[in-house]
């Protein structure tokens, strides 16, 4: 499994690289595993979860400012 | 070295040489205006990082009312200690690590002092072959609608422990290095990379659930 996540983060050396990549083409598990966890990642990636409104932006700086300035 | 890069020199880390003049982040030229009580150069930095820092107070107190104070905290605290700051880091991962403490501090007293750290519930073994096999749905993002989506999201990732939640937010979706992540949470990185590992197949089992090829005669039913 840590030489699949070397795969999702592309830190897999040449050699290594190459012979995951064999192993992916006969391991129907690893290939579904690979893909989906990859998938996940870039899910969360395009997802903003927790948008930060613009009133209340302003209202958080205004706050912020306020307390530095009392510093 | 010029006088400005003589001022700034504690500031620059891996200095850059560009025809003989270092490269200074741009971050660091707000910080050292700021700690000269510029204010404005202040509010520069908290227009660029207030959005990320509170994605990552939400994923980690999983409140809103807590993420607001989180982020005014972080940046209130990041202020007072402009000075502390040397530049062996960026500016942002300083931040982040101020409040992802903040953020931990918070969670702790919400639950009536208990102890909540990023090792809480973190098991170290090596990650395991998942269990469910299934292969997902070709376009998953296409099953649900947009907000349906978020939901499911919010909820899985919820699930997971702190310390995995912070590892893979930090890493995954707030896109820092290894060793970024690392010297923000102050872990090695062989426990980082343990970590994301472990959040990583976790998320993806957990969103199987939702995300699995069905079979035709299923989604005639899901249809019907």
């Amino acid at each position: 499994m840590a030489q699949l996540d070397e795969m999702l983060d592309q830190d897999a050396a040449l050699p290594l690289r190459a012979d995951l990549e064999e192993h992916l083409r006969e391991c129907e598990h690893c290939e579904i595993t690979l893909n989906t966890t990859r998938k996940t990642i870039q899910i969360y990636r395009s997802h903003e979860l927790y948008e930060l409104p613009d009133d209340l932006r302003q209202r958080l700086h205004k706050a912020i400012l306020a307390k530095c300035r009392k510093c | 070295m010029s006088a400005a890069a003589q001022i700034l020199k504690p500031f620059m880390s891996s200095p850059i040489q560009t025809q003989g003049t270092p490269e200074i982040h741009p971050d660091v030229l707000l910080v050292e205006r700021a700690r000269q009580g510029d204010m404005a150069a202040f509010e520069k930095l908290v227009r660029q990082y207030d959005r990320q820092v509170f994605r990552i107070a939400n994923h980690i107190v999983q409140n809103r009312e807590d993420a607001e104070d989180v982020v005014q905290d972080a940046f209130l605290k990041a202020y007072e200690k402009l000075n502390q700051f040397q530049g062996n880091s960026k500016f942002y991962t300083w931040l982040v690590r101020i409040a992802v403490n903040e953020a931990l501090m918070r969670l702790r007293k919400r639950r009536t002092g208990r102890m909540v750290s990023i090792d809480e519930d973190v098991e170290t073994d090596e990650g395991s072959m998942p269990r469910d096999l299934a292969d997902w749905s070709p376009d998953p993002e296409a099953m649900y609608g947009q907000s349906e989506m978020a939901d499911i999201l919010r909820r899985t990732i919820q699930g997971l422990p702190p310390g995995f939640r912070v590892v893979f937010v930090l890493r995954d979706v707030e896109g820092l290095s290894t060793e970024e992540t690392a010297e923000t949470l102050g872990l090695s990185i062989p426990a980082v990379k343990s970590r994301l590992l472990r959040a990583r197949l976790q998320l993806r089992e957990r969103l199987s659930r939702y995300f699995k090829r069905r079979e035709p005669n299923q989604a005639q039913v899901g249809a019907n």
